[in-house]
């Protein structure tokens, strides 16, 4: 009794949430008429514990609720009721509604009743309606108001009596009695006589039992429920109240009164508590196979074994034993690495975590745009790091809302095409030379290049006669405030978001590419680096200073001429490369680094760099070796600098900081 | 019993640093004494060379690598206007731990001093107005003064002179 529950609370949303996805998951498969028996079982399985759980650590709001779709779900599961698709689409709304009661109760926030009592209704109308006769009375057990099968008023008068090893079995006589004062006034009296003197008393036992009166309008079912937990382990009566007996003798007053103390004195803890929960709810946690547990545990082992060899090794150490210390070296840096390797590899989730919320939202946005659509995914498995993960969920979620609202049309128009009237969406995940690649496919009507040109031109973002490549208008899309939907809907079209998605992604490091063909459809393709925290780079010297440039953004290094160099109205210089003109970036200018030693351009380097869909060339003094890196923040000591992205730690321990090509781009166009 | 010991125990050191004062690092610098709060001291080192930070302010002198983290150095002398001089492998770095005062992160850093003196128990005087003893220092960083041995002891404000705001 005296275990504080707050401690489990996080388990118990964690585990929540992941029950509400099944059920989800579960729903859209009946849906889609895969289900057999053991889907209704499992979703049946997902409500059960969240119902179970919710109850024992006192959210009663989220149990009741959960305890109407439980008995839907008993129903379908034993072939009293068939789920159509009106009941599934009630039950998935219904989870959504349990999972917003779920995160009031997390944050303490409050929880909007109306959409409870919304969807609690229309579970209740199912249930009500030509329905399986022997579950009905329990149905209407949570609805305390409803008239049917209440008593007259008078309330009842309920003997509780938990057995000897009552508490044994995790029960709490606490919970029930604060259950049944939820449901009216309480009175009670407790039976001590059974308490042993103190020697024989075993804290494990109960000895008490209670005689209470619950007045008001309760359904004795309500009643029922609060012991259905219980019933196994107690003797419990409950009888109807006569009027007379409903006034309470003077003498429970003290008991109840102990009673009501020991919740408050419950409670205050708990108070207390909250803050620490919400705090412990923000830094985020992640599962990890038990087998990459395993390996790292092993790689451990290993890296102890040679660690004891080499320091015995050490103990009387000569030069003809040389060798093999040479051979413990190379096995520890073997192990480092590999070790290294894994514990990287503790951060790869699946992308089916981003990718499952898919399906409900296309089954629910072609039901709403009434266009008929089918989601194929492949690679769900490809696993990336938990942060990109995280911050990937939302551009993806706009790009397949655009492509559902914008690219999918209306199924006549499709027959009309001469295309199947179903669509298909795609989204495809797979590796391509250390990246990442997410694409979202459409067979719908292809992005009209000319109407996004014309548009552009209206909004000044380029000139009318102007000769641009396909990439080139697609990426007209990106820019903020663009969009090309003539009618406004809820779903998109609003121009709110593309820029966005945009900017998300280069956060991360990646790159968005658009490909369509009018008429057959559009290809969205997501570049994302397999993680942030390591990268491979070139350093490069600038004076005595070396930086690092990531490996991703290099096109090429050219040794520049001297005659190709030109100059923008004396001050921005610029490189002719083919036929290209690179703006030049002089990192030894931005960064003031008083012993640069190329000052003339055929002195030095040109790397040519990708930055933003624009190409420029860095100058330095010297092309260096290329390695793998492990960033590392500048800011967790120090403060962020422009055109500085993080710092990481050479072979031979020294610091190298990072160059943030944006970032240096950005400060050149101040300068000029 | 061993409870009443450790109370005991307990009460002589309270009595303790109420007549010594808190325990100070003190250090040298360009012939003045300074002191830092020693629990705000993480660590010595000699100097060792570190990669520079570019536009940064010139008593910052870079970074180095402190077990895995990235940790700037600041030259005291150049942050405090007095003459600079060359670094060495003489030349103390005192790595400390600075509390910000406005987000509430622990940052770690690096001073360079001249060199370490001693540890001292001293006990906080008034700050006094700058001018009458001509500081080459802002009074703001200066927690407040004290007497070690008969010579007058600068003890700083770790926190307010590390802080990144305002640093330029």
């Amino acid at each position: 009794m005296a275990i504080d529950m707050e401690q489990f609370h996080q388990v118990f949303f964690e585990e929540s949430f992941e029950g509400l996805d099944v059920m989800e998951t579960g729903l859209l498969n009946l849906d889609n008429g895969e289900a057999d028996d053991e889907e209704i079982n499992t979703i049946f399985r997902a409500a059960h514990s969240i119902k179970g759980g919710s109850g024992t650590f006192g959210f009663q709001n989220i149990a009741d609720f959960t305890h109407i779709m439980e008995t839907l779900l008993d129903e379908v599961r034993d072939g009293i009721r068939e789920l159509n698709h009106a009941g599934i689409n009630v039950l998935l709304k219904s989870v959504d509604c349990l999972r917003m009661m779920m995160n009031a109760a997390s944050e303490g926030s409050d929880v909007d009743d109306d959409e409870v009592k919304v969807n609690f209704d229309a579970l209740q109308n199912i249930l009500g309606s030509e329905s399986g006769p022997s579950t009905a009375a329990s149905t209407a057990v949570v609805a305390s108001d409803t008239p049917a099968a209440v008593s007259a008023g008078a309330g009842w008068k309920i003997s509780f009596a938990p057995h000897k090893n009552f508490m044994q079995f995790g029960n709490d006589p606490v919970r029930v009695i604060r259950e049944l004062a939820t449901l009216g006034a309480l009175n009670g009296r407790v039976d001590t006589s059974k308490v042993p003197d103190f020697a024989s008393l075993n804290p494990e036992d109960m000895y008490l039992s209670w005689e209470m009166e619950l007045a008001g309008n309760v359904n004795k079912a309500a009643i029922d429920d609060v012991f259905a937990w219980v019933e196994d382990e107690s003797d419990i009566s409950v009888s109807e109240a006569k009027n007379t007996a409903a006034e309470a003798p003077n003498s429970a007053d003290a008991p109840q009164e102990a009673a009501s103390q020991t919740a408050v004195a419950k409670k205050s803890p708990a108070a207390s508590t909250e803050k620490k929960e919400k705090a412990a709810a923000a830094s985020s946690s992640i599962r990890v196979g038990i087998d990459k547990i395993d390996d790292l545990i092993n790689m451990v082992g290993e890296l102890v074994i040679t660690q004891s060899m080499l320091s015995m090794l050490g103990e009387d150490f000569n030069m003809s034993r040389l060798e093999k210390l040479q051979e413990g070296l190379i096995q520890l840096s073997r192990h480092t690495r590999e070790l290294q390797e894994s514990v990287m590899q503790i951060r790869m989730v699946p992308i089916s975590f981003t990718f499952s919320r898919f399906p409900r939202m296309v089954r629910d946005l072609s039901e709403k745009l009434g266009k008929r659509m089918e989601l194929v995914m492949h690679g769900e498995n490809t696993e990336l790091d938990k942060t990109v993960i995280e911050k990937i969920g939302d551009p993806l979620v706009h790009l397949v809302r655009n492509s559902i609202d914008h690219g999918i049309e209306m199924p006549a128009d499709r027959i009309a095409a001469g295309k199947p009237e179903m669509g298909t969406i795609q989204l495809n995940a797979f590796h391509r030379g250390g990246n990442i690649v997410i694409e979202i496919t459409d067979d719908g009507k292809g992005i009209d290049k000319e109407v996004i040109f014309n548009k552009g031109v209206e909004k000044g973002l380029v000139e009318p006669g102007a000769k641009l490549s396909d990439q080139q208008i697609y990426d007209l899309l990106f820019n903020p405030g663009f969009s090309t939907a003539t009618e406004i809907t809820d779903v998109s079209g609003r121009g709110v978001g593309m820029d966005v998605v945009k900017k998300n992604i280069m956060s991360l490091g990646g790159a968005i590419e658009t490909h369509s063909v009018k008429g057959q459809g559009s290809i969205f393709s997501i570049r994302l680096p397999l993680t942030l925290a390591i990268l491979d780079g070139q350093s490069v010297s600038v004076g005595s200073d070396n930086y690092i440039i990531p490996l991703v953004s290099i096109v090429e290094s050219v040794q520049p001429k001297k005659e190709s160099l030109n100059m923008v109205a004396g001050k921005g210089e610029t490189y002719k490369l083919r036929d290209e003109y690179l703006p030049i970036i002089r990192v030894g200018d931005l960064f003031q680094i008083p012993d640069a030693k190329a000052q003339k351009l055929e002195d030095g380097l040109l790397v040519v760099v990708e930055a933003d869909g624009k190409r420029f060339g860095v100058f330095v003094d010297d092309l260096l070796g290329q390695q793998q890196v492990v960033i590392k923040s500048l800011e967790s000591n120090y403060k962020r600098i422009d055109g500085i992205s993080g710092a990481t730690i050479l072979g031979d321990g020294s610091v190298a900081l990072i160059l943030d090509i944006l970032g240096l781009v950005r400060m050149t166009s101040k300068q000029v | 019993m061993s409870n009443e010991a450790e109370q005991i125990d307990d009460v002589v050191d309270i009595d303790a640093e109420s007549d010594l004062g808190d325990e100070y690092l003190t250090f040298q610098l360009a012939d003045e004494e300074y002191g830092v709060d020693i629990l705000k001291v993480r660590e010595l080192r000699g100097w060792e060379s570190v990669t520079r930070i570019p536009n940064s302010p010139s008593y910052v002198k870079g970074v180095l690598n402190l077990r895995g983290a990235i940790v700037p150095i600041i030259d005291l002398r150049e942050r405090f206007n007095l003459t600079v001089t060359d670094l060495s492998e003489m030349t103390v770095v005192i790595v400390l731990a600075v509390k910000d005062k406005k987000d509430g992160h622990e940052r770690t850093m690096g001073v360079v001093v001249d060199s370490i003196s001693d540890v001292v128990h001293a006990k906080l005087n008034d700050v006094q107005a700058t001018p009458e003893f001509g500081s080459h220092l802002d009074t703001e960083y200066i927690a407040g003064l004290a007497d070690a041995k008969g010579k007058m002891l600068m003890l700083l404000d770790v926190d307010a002179m590390l802080s990144i705001s305002r640093m330029g």
